[in-house]
């Protein structure tokens, strides 16, 4: 036929082209929010993934990094087969070895230190989703030296929260999206409730609710706020405050949920000077006291029918002279201090805002209530015909938390939302179950003296919450008993440990020397460091005394070829998130949401296509290899045969109790409790990979008070006791550890330590400046620099994506247009910028929306040459910078020649977002000019899947293959 | 806008290919210049290469030229395919023109009615290749009334310069010819100043105000592009001429497109006679570069309104 | 074909987007360009993918592609007082737009039925014309196939009965996790689309180009940083004043015990 070239031909098109051959559920790993997803598969691979419609997280929506999965899936960065280091540690020089020998080396490695001295194995592991196992399998080996990413990312977060309502933000609790009137986020950029953030706010903002953004920069979820606080990095606690002084000065505080809910009217001993002063007075059977108005009489604050005095001085027993918490809370924050007037200059917020953001948060509170007709039933019992909440809602995350003063601005958060009374009330911040738990949970970490023997077990697992100075983890003389010095003197609360300081401690041996680092899921050896170029020489430097590395040993699992692979002596390639199975278990941090338990599961999607295996897998083998008892049979036999999905399904922690909470019991009929269930991952499949209890309407409110609610969560194994939940304003473990650095007790700091404790360990939330910024000089250093995440990127592991490196292939040092001109910096000028550490070399970009006094870039773009299977060329490694280069893990030297990590006191917490910089123009620069720090290119692995440089993703399911 | 080779040497030389032929089938059909077999040969020669190398050049910038031929359906609404017909199109008679003037050597009568319709296909295609962009509304420096002057006197104007070659070289009205070229160049020179001078001083048509609607909240200022990397639509439509460098390049134009070429015409009427062929070629020569310098500008001094999504304040 | 239908159909389907609660997130970037990957225009070719490869086009290291919708930031307005407003960008589907009547083949085309813009890979000759007619930057060009591609409004999807009713709507608005995306029939002033434009004062981008987009934009709300935006008292002030006799100005720890301090917190309370 002869084609008619002035024809118009139309084309035919097929509206309804068949999307897949098989579709399948799991859940998504492309960051730690944990949707549920739906895998189209076609012709075996895959095609299209979305968001689960019936997920209680994302609900069928999906972010950026999941929609990019195929990407990170089909990676050319990806690790094929296991490997032994032959050249020197960081070059980056491998051979590839087969499993058996990897195991056996491993194996090896870890059961001649187990049977020595398990101390000697520091096992961190980042990114973890499986911390369940993994900090179980620490406390199978016998080693205290475990933790995961939680110390440097946001224990300040969980740790406040949990010792101040037993709940936290982070993804452990959510505002009430559905109720707010008034929602104040501090400090967020993305959390790891990534979607429901999302989907909250669009929420809110349709329904005409206020969003207030607390945050430097005005982007991301700021950008939506109705009112943007471009607040000065690190003075967070001081704007709270004064919001707290002007409630309390117009007596916008909610008196009957304090003295329901918490301890303010418990009775705090005055007697200065002695061992007890600042702790609650108790009766003889340990109950705190308070005084009941109806008797006149001073009565155990637990009683359900006292009319307790929010004020007053109250005579003990003893004589001695005792007064509510609320008394001393309320002094303090009244005083002219906290007045906005004297806050505002600091904080770079006009006094008067503040004093809006006030009457504001008290109108909705007081003025807006909400009101559920939904009657309820107390802890006590008594019914309660509606819940009557107070619609102010508040989150917050790292850019509270990542500062020295975290866990006090975090804790002064927490205050002002119990005192207008919205803590788990509709309209206010609810609890996501497991919590509330008892204020802090009652978990002590284990690694005393006696608790680590030779190939034995650790007494209980290495992380938990120490209620004073007798949990701490210290030798006799005071010296740190972990590696990373979590639970000593240096930080007593160090709830999540202190990854950061892992590798710095054990090159310099302090506290001891380490035989085994062994890490999983962490790009230490890069974006997870403070002083990445002083850590690289840590993992590289030898002992010049026996030419040995200081660390002896490193054993590294990761997916990809990451920077720190170079590090390693073995490398166990892990497989990809659609390759394995994998566990949100409620024993870790599940996926729960206000109005229901739940825990999901994920299942291979497609067999892995190269030499790896699943990391669960590697660890459960390992661990039979070296004969953990809760992994094998006393005969030596493996008491998980089936690996990691055998030990998902059959494990149990505790009677009753195992890792996945759904179809439990021999007919899977059991939720929560019950024995376990061989056909339990089955059944989960069946349901799309999660499980989910929800709670009945009366369940859902006031749960660290709700009688239902309680009840029901024991029945799930939630907590242990159905007894109310207090919250606790005035925090007295803090005040015992103040105690000791007064001379008190048993356990005394050294004396170098006692100032600090004695000032950081304040009962009460207070203020004070930033740690670095208080060291260095304020004209040396006059800006702040913080970072951000992305929302689409997730920390290092976007930049072996395709999609994902495209938008945001290299990052810039944004910085106020303002400041900028007047240093004579234009858009794309390269400038230097400096801290105390060090100095790098950036481009600028300038822009609006920023506290002046603040510079900022995204978050982990910056690569180095060679690593992810890019090219050296790659615009990451060139044009993009890490500012993790400038932090240092060590504060500056002060008085005594000590330095302390770059840590919050009371909690460890990495304080990423304390550092001070200068910024300088630099002297016109050739094209060409690349960022700086540079480093020598690492090789890649060997045999690296060959990275195309053109992708036709899709082409063969495409209109290609259809012709 | 990217200013690509294949289609600045396409409009250059198709331009002086039209422009020579539409003067052959004036000055044939009215028998100002001999209808000799060497003038015949090497003017249509000359012409038809020109037209056809450009119209070949400008297939190279298409991403399937094996298609190309599609692109004579849509004459009802696009000027591309209207471009494309009226050049075939044109093919016809300006052949049977060249036909009758090489193997018969005869370019009037019949034959010159074959010319005059050539000529009138030549002005049409130019026509057309103009309409290409003067109908693009999303780039103001194209959608100009002088857009169509400016593609009509420069093709004029470097035809003209080979057709006052030829004539120098093979007889006829050569020196009408040349005077003819002078004037073109004059004109595409007047024209062209005026157009600079319009597309300078008029106000843009679209700021990124408009463009997210968001001017009224105030300045808008692109604070992230969608990517690091540049991609398709920067690359091809976010291309940006310096000022001063587009300055000294129309002032290049100037000077090589019409200054020098009309000294030496010039020269050579004051020559006179074979020896005019030496500055007259030179003359084309430059004249030619000129066009493909003032094409580059075309194409480079043009902003497209998409520009001020990716930063550009106005367009 | 290149002539516009010539009666214009009265089912204009389209986006509205809603600049009020874009967090600028890319998530209807990355699944747009996940779902056509293998969808209508498939494969979405991406060059220089993990760098050092660049390709004859590449100007810069990055890895480059076809995305047929990409997310802008802007700042609008200057310093604390402005505003930042992300934006994402696709084909309108205009209803009178130069990228289809200037295109010579034929391959650009606006369907009838429905609006929807479409380019007929099979006819394009890849001559870029309709990517300089576009005002909005909506069409991309891969430089494999040779072709023009561009959003087709997820045709493959909306009409779909291998998906489930819910799921018949573009990619980018199923995903979009803070539902700032909104699919539907603008054509019918009834529809919830249509509805959600006339409330919120939605917009046309670049009207002046008399293209006549579909998809329209939601503006921002405005911020609510005014005194009594909320409804609350501008100041606590005259709380403050009720209370002032009540307070120990500036006293220290533990001063406010007995006479008439605090006597609003000397309520009988009841636990
Ligand atoms: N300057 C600055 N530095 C920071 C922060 C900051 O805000 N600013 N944030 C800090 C915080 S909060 C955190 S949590 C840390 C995060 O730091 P990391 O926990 O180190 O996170 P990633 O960089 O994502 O690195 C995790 C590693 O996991 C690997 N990986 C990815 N998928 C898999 C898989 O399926 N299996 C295995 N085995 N490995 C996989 C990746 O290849 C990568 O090497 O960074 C910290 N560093
Ligand atoms: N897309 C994406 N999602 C992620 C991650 C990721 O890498 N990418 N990482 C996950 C991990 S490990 C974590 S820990 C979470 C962290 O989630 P976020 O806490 O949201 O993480 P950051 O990006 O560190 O955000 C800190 C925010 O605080 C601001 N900020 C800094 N200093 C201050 C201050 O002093 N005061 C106030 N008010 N604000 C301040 C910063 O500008 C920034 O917006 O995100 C998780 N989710
Ligand atoms: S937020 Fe995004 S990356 Fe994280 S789990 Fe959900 S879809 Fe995946
Ligand atoms: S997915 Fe939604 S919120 Fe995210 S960038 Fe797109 S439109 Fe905006
Ligand atoms: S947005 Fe561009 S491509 Fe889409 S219809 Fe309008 S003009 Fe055409
Ligand atoms: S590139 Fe293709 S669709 Fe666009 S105008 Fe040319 S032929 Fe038409
Ligand atoms: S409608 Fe479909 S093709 Fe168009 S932008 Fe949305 S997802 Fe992409
Ligand atoms: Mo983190």
């Amino acid at each position: 036929m002869i084609p008619n070239p002035f024809e118009t031909v139309r084309e035919v098109i097929d509206p309804s082209p068949p999307v897949s051959d098989a579709v399948k559920y799991t859940t998504c790993y492309m960051c730690a929010c944990r949707c549920g997803i739906k895998v189209h598969l076609k012709d075996g691979r895959i095609r299209y993934i979305e968001g689960n419609r019936n997920h209680p997280v994302n609900k069928g929506v999906l972010c950026a990094k999941g929609s990019a999965g195929i990407m990170t899936h089909y990676s050319p960065a990806r690790l094929t087969k296991p490997l032994r280091r032959v050249g020197p540690r960081g070059s980056g020089e491998f051979e590839e070895i087969e499993w058996e020998e990897a195991l056996a080396t491993a194996a090896g490695w870890l059961g001649e230190i187990r049977g020595r001295d398990p101390r000697k194995l520091a096992f961190f592991t980042g990114r973890d989703q499986s911390q369940s196992l993994t900090g179980w399998w620490a406390s199978q080996f016998g080693t205290p030296n475990h933790a995961a990413h939680g110390g440097f990312c946001s224990v300040n977060m969980a740790a406040a929260g949990l010792y101040t309502i037993g709940g936290s933000f982070w993804e452990f609790g959510e505002p009430d999206w559905d109720h707010t009137r008034y929602f104040m986020m501090f400090g967020v950029a993305e959390d790891h409730d990534s979607n429901p953030i999302k989907m909250g706010l669009g929420k809110i903002k349709g329904r005409g609710a206020k969003f207030v953004s607390v945050n430097p920069v005005r982007t991301g979820y700021s950008a939506i706020a109705d009112e943007w606080v471009g607040i000065r990095p690190g003075t967070d606690g001081l704007l709270v405050l004064a919001i707290v002084h002007e409630l309390l000065k117009a007596r916008r505080v909610d008196l009957d949920y304090l003295v329901r809910y918490t301890n303010a009217h418990w009775l705090v001993i005055q007697d200065p000077g002695a061992a007890d002063d600042g702790l609650f007075a108790r009766d003889e059977a340990g109950n705190p006291l308070c005084f009941d108005k109806n008797t006149g009489a001073l009565t155990s604050a637990l009683l359900a029918d006292v009319a307790p005095a929010l004020v007053g001085e109250h005579t003990l027993p003893d004589g001695r002279v005792a007064v509510p918490s609320f008394q001393l809370l309320h002094d303090r924050y009244v005083a002219d201090e906290y007045a906005p007037d004297a806050v505002a200059e600091r904080c770079g917020v006009p006094a008067d805002t503040i004093r809006r953001l006030a009457a504001e948060i008290a109108h909705a509170a007081f003025e807006q209530e909400v009101m559920i007709e939904q009657p309820w039933t107390d802890w006590a019992g008594r019914k309660h015909d509606r819940m009557i909440g107070r619609p102010v809602a508040m989150h917050a995350m790292r850019g509270i938390s990542a500062h020295s003063n975290g866990f006090h601005t975090c804790r002064a958060l927490h205050l002002l939302q119990v005192l207008i009374g919205s803590i788990d009330a509709p309209g206010g911040f609810r609890y996501k179950p497991p919590f509330p738990r008892p204020v802090p949970p009652p978990v002590k970490p284990a690694g005393k003296a006696g608790q680590v023997q030779p190939n034995t077990p650790l007494a209980g697992p290495p992380l938990g919450f120490p209620m004073g100075p007798e949990d701490l983890l210290l030798d006799e003389d005071g010296t740190p008993r972990r590696i990373d010095k979590a639970y000593s003197w240096e930080a007593p609360i160090a709830a999540h440990g202190m990854m950061h300081m892992v590798i710095r401690n054990a090159w310099a041996g302090d506290p001891y020397p380490v035989d085994l680092l062994f890490m999983y899921m962490a790009n230490m050896g890069w974006n997870s460091s403070m002083n990445t170029a002083g850590t690289m020489a840590m993992l590289t430097d030898k002992d010049p005394a026996t030419g040995e590395y200081k660390i002896p040993k490193i054993i590294y699992a990761d997916a990809y070829a990451s920077e720190t692979i170079a590090f390693a002596d073995l490398v166990l390639p892990d497989t990809t998130y659609l390759e394995r199975w994998d566990c949100i278990s409620l024993l870790d941090r599940p996926i729960c949401d206000a109005d229901g338990a739940a825990d999901s599961i994920r299942q291979p999607i497609v067999p892995p296509d190269r030499d790896v295996r699943p990391f669960q897998d590697v660890l459960i083998d390992l661990g039979v290899r070296i004969g953990l008892p809760g992994l094998t049979h006393p005969d030596g036999k493996p008491k998980y045969p089936g690996g990691y999905p055998d030990y998902l399904a059959n494990h149990e922690r505790s009677p009753g109790i195992g890792p996945l909470a759904g179809w439990r019991g021999v007919d899977g009929s059991k939720g929560g409790k019950g024995e376990p269930n061989p056909d339990q991952l089955a059944r989960y499949v069946d349901n799309q990979c999660f499980w989910r209890h929800e709670f009945k309407p009366e369940e859902r409110y006031f749960k660290h008070a709700n009688k239902a609610y309680l009840e029901t969560a024991v029945s799930l194994g939630l907590i242990g006791k159905a007894d109310p939940i207090i919250l606790q304003l005035y925090s007295e473990p803090l005040q015992k550890f103040r105690l000791a650095a007064q001379g008190h007790g048993a356990v005394v700091p050294p004396e170098e330590h006692r100032p600090r404790v004695e000032r950081y360990f304040d009962p009460l939330p207070f203020w004070y400046p930033p740690f670095e910024g208080d060291a260095v000089a304020e004209e040396g250093y006059p800006m702040h620099a913080i970072t951000q995440r992305p929302a689409a990127m997730y920390h290092s592991w976007g930049s072996m994506n395709a999609w994902l490196r495209q938008i945001h292939g290299l990052n810039k040092l944004y910085m106020s247009r303002e400041r900028a001109e007047s240093l004579g910096i234009a858009d794309d000028d390269w400038v230097a910028v400096t801290s105390h550490h060090g100095r790098i070399k950036a481009q600028a970009k300038l822009m609006e929306g920023v506290n002046p006094d603040t510079v900022w870039t995204w978050n982990a773009i910056g690569k180095r040459r060679g690593a992810w299977n890019l090219s050296a060329e790659a615009p990451e490694a060139n044009k993009g910078f890490l500012l993790n280069h400038l932090i240092a893990e060590l504060l500056p030297e002060r008085g005594g020649g000590y330095r302390y990590s770059n840590s919050d006191p009371v909690t460890g917490q990495a304080a990423w977002y304390d550092l001070r910089i200068r910024i300088e123009k630099v002297a016109a620069d050739a094209a060409g000019t690349v960022a700086e720090p540079t480093f020598e290119p690492v090789s890649p692995p060997p045999n690296p899947p060959r990275a195309e440089a053109m992708l036709r993703f899709g082409a063969p399911t495409g209109r290609e293959a259809a012709e | 806008m990217h200013p690509a080779a294949s289609v600045i040497f396409f409009t250059t030389a198709s331009g002086a290919g039209y422009g020579l032929l539409f003067l052959l089938g004036i000055a044939g059909a009215a028998g100002l210049v001999p209808a000799s077999l060497a003038f015949g040969l090497v003017g249509f020669t000359l012409a038809f290469g020109l037209i056809t190398a450009g119209l070949l050049a400008s297939t190279f910038h298409l991403g399937r030229p094996e298609r190309a031929w599609r692109a004579l359906s849509q004459w009802r609404s696009s000027w591309l395919s209207r471009e494309g017909v009226a050049a075939l199109v044109t093919y016809a008679p300006a052949g049977l023109f060249a036909l009758g003037w090489v193997v018969f050597g005869e370019a009037r009568g019949i034959w010159g009615v074959f010319g005059l319709l050539g000529s009138l296909g030549a002005v049409a295609t130019v026509v057309c290749t103009g309409m290409i962009y003067a109908s693009l509304p999303t780039i103001r420096q194209w959608r100009q009334p002088l857009t169509i002057p400016v593609y009509l006197t420069i093709g004029l104007y470097t035809g003209a310069l080979w057709m006052a070659l030829l004539s120098a070289a093979f007889g006829g009205a050569a020196s009408a010819f040349l005077w003819l070229a002078v004037l073109a160049g004059l004109s595409a020179a007047g024209v062209k100043a005026l157009y600079w001078r319009t597309i300078d001083t008029e106000a843009p048509v679209t700021t990124s105000g408009t463009a997210t609607g968001l001017g009224s909240l105030g300045r808008v200022r692109l604070l992230d592009a969608p990517t690091t990397s540049q991609n398709y639509v920067m690359r091809e439509m976010g291309y940006r001429v310096a000022r001063k460098h587009a300055m000294k390049l129309r002032a290049i134009a100037a000077v090589i497109g019409v200054a020098v070429p009309v000294l030496l015409l010039l020269i050579a009427a004051a020559v006179g006679g074979g020896a005019a062929v030496v500055p007259v070629f030179l003359a084309a020569l430059s004249g030619s570069a000129g066009a493909v310098v003032e094409r580059w500008l075309f194409f480079a001094e043009a902003t497209h309104v998409v520009t001020t999504y990716y930063g550009a304040e106005a367009a | 074909m290149t002539m516009l239908p010539a009666t214009a159909g009265t089912k204009k389907l389209g986006l509205v987007i809603d600049l009020d609660i874009c967090v600028g997130c890319h998530a209807c970037a990355v699944n747009c360009k996940e779902w056509n990957s293998g969808g209508h225009s498939a494969p979405m070719t991406d060059w220089n993918a993990y760098s050092g490869t660049e390709s004859t086009d590449g100007d810069d290291d990055g890895a480059w592609g076809v995305w047929f919708n990409r997310v802008h930031t802007y700042e609008v307005g200057d310093g604390a007082e402005g505003r930042t407003v992300h934006f994402p960008r696709s084909c309108l589907h205009c209803e009178t737009p130069a990228c289809v009547t200037v295109c010579p083949t034929g391959a650009s085309y606006k369907r009838e039925e429905d609006g929807i813009v479409l380019v007929n890979e099979d006819l394009c000759i890849g001559c870029k014309l309709c990517s300089w007619a576009c005002a909005y930057g909506a069409r991309e060009y891969d430089h494999e196939d040779g072709v023009m591609k561009k959003c087709t409004l997820c045709i493959d999807r909306i009409y779909n009965e291998n998906l489930e009713e819910v799921d018949r709507v573009p990619a980018c608005v199923s995903t979009c996790p803070a539902s700032a995306r909104h699919f539907g029939d603008l054509g019918d002033p009834d529809s919830a689309v249509s509805v959600l434009v006339a409330e919120r004062g939605g917009y046309d981008l670049m009207p002046e180009m008399g293209f006549k987009p579909t998809n329209k934009y939601l503006p921002p709300r405005p911020g609510k940083t005014a005194c009594g935006s909320t409804g609350a008292p501008s100041r606590l002030e005259q709380l403050v004043a009720e209370a002032a006799d009540a307070v120990p100005q500036g006293k220290a720890v533990p001063a406010t015990t007995g006479g008439k301090m605090l006597a609003w917190v000397d309520a009988v309370l009841s636990r």
